[in-house]
């Protein structure tokens, strides 16, 4: 399956062809076509299986969100066919926000690096406008951005009785999992880009 | 059908950063070889990870798999003019130590010593965190894996400026990204879909 659509790194990261940036993906082209073949088994997936384009497109904006890169966020969140949720995942960004990775080592050695930090839940109001199954993916995804050492088997249980399938936890997993690579390569290659920009008009 | 999780009974739950080899048990039922089609075959790409159940879990969504793994090896196989292998696995273990993901860790900081030879500096990463002292370049490589793995990201321009110090090029900074970020991706699939097993 071919997708006419240009490379999403490319876009979020703002390399024109030719440039200094494009060359350099240009040299790993295994990386570049896979993580694009990435972006497209989630977002346009083959086969949609138990996930639907808007619970994959409102976990992106949250958990783009939550990473405070305002344009991957709106990248994904332009794709949402129902705009309503755009507005409820964005007030849940807002109280969801906080810095990670913390949480809880598992007891022994490592106990004295354990950190406490927000352990967070949807509130009610926007519950009623998500649903409960897209809310327990955004508690879920939120457990996996800022505190994925404290993930334990009680936290799937929750997402199955919400009623989310084990391939659908499954690919939920690798939605969340993914921003978080993706967001940071973007970030990454951006803060190469001014660097080279930066000792190029030095 | 309710789906319901796996609860694995675990003695001695691995609860140190180590080199040794510990296993991996899922949370949630792996697909049994009987229930592979070409397309989950197709996802696994290796044959031989149909003895994985981490692997075999994964395979549930076979196109996403197929496109991971497929990003995965290049990102750490692929060396072509760019930054060594040693160095790759370096900001894997960095990534795993800063999220806490004690089951990546430990592949990964074997191949980062097979690699360097360097075995008790990654004992030390290991047992001290990301700011043991490892000397200049891998303080730096470990600092900027660590800085990219915070959320919000905590990287910009200076900890391009400090690779640079340390020589590395332009495609060096980039394997060096590419690396600590896709930990990010595999750390949080290993944390969340099931937990270490000690070594037998």
């Amino acid at each position: 399956m071919t997708s006419p659509t240009t490379d999403v790194i490319d876009l979020l990261v703002g390399i024109a062809a030719g440039s200094p940036l494009d060359r350099l993906r240009a040299e790993r082209p295994e990386t570049r076509l896979n993580a694009q073949k990435s972006y497209q088994a989630l977002f346009e997936p083959a086969h949609q299986g138990d996930v639907t384009q808007d619970e994959r497109l409102a976990v992106a904006v949250f958990v783009a969100g939550l990473h405070a890169t305002a344009d991957i966020s709106e990248f994904y969140a332009s794709g949402l066919a129902d705009k309503t949720l755009a507005t409820a995942v964005g007030a849940e960004v807002e109280k969801g926000r906080t810095h990670g990775p913390y949480g809880r080592y598992p007891a022994g050695p490592l106990s004295g690096e354990d950190r406490s930090g927000l352990v967070y839940e949807v509130s009610g109001d926007s519950r009623n406008a998500l649903g409960s199954k897209l809310a327990a993916a955004l508690e879920h995804s939120h457990l996996l951005v800022f505190r994925p050492r404290e993930s334990n088997v009680g936290a799937l249980q929750k997402l199955l009785d919400e009623g989310w399938t084990t391939t659908g936890v499954v690919t939920l997993s690798q939605i969340v999992a993914f921003l978080a690579f993706q967001i940071r390569v973007v970030t990454g290659l951006k803060a190469l880009a001014a660097d080279t920009a930066q000792s190029a008009s030095a | 059908m309710t789906e319901t999780v796996i609860h694995p009974e675990i003695e001695n739950r691995p609860n140190v950063f180590t080199q040794a080899e510990i296993g991996w048990t899922p949370w949630l039922e792996p697909l049994t070889e009987a229930e592979l089609t070409e397309r989950h075959w197709a996802g696994l790409v290796d044959a031989s990870r149909s003895k994985s159940p981490y692997f075999m879990l994964l395979a549930r969504d076979p196109e996403i798999l197929q496109a991971r793994t497929k990003t995965d090896k290049d990102i750490f196989y692929n060396v072509t003019a760019g930054l060594p292998r040693a160095d790759r696995e370096l900001a894997a273990t960095a990534a795993s130590r800063t999220n806490g993901c004690i089951f990546c860790a430990s592949v990964h900081s074997r191949f980062a010593s097979h690699h360097s030879k360097r075995t008790e500096d990654v004992q030390r990463l290991l047992d001290e965190g990301t700011q043991a002292d490892l000397g200049s370049r891998w303080n730096a490589l470990v600092s900027v894996s660590s800085a990219l793995t915070e959320t919000p990201v905590e990287f910009g321009t200076p900890d391009i400026g400090k690779l640079r110090e340390e020589g590395l090029s332009d495609l060096e900074i980039a394997d060096l990204i590419h690396a600590a970020a896709f930990f990010n991706w595999a750390n949080r699939l290993m944390l969340s879909l099931g937990e270490p097993t000690p070594a037998k």
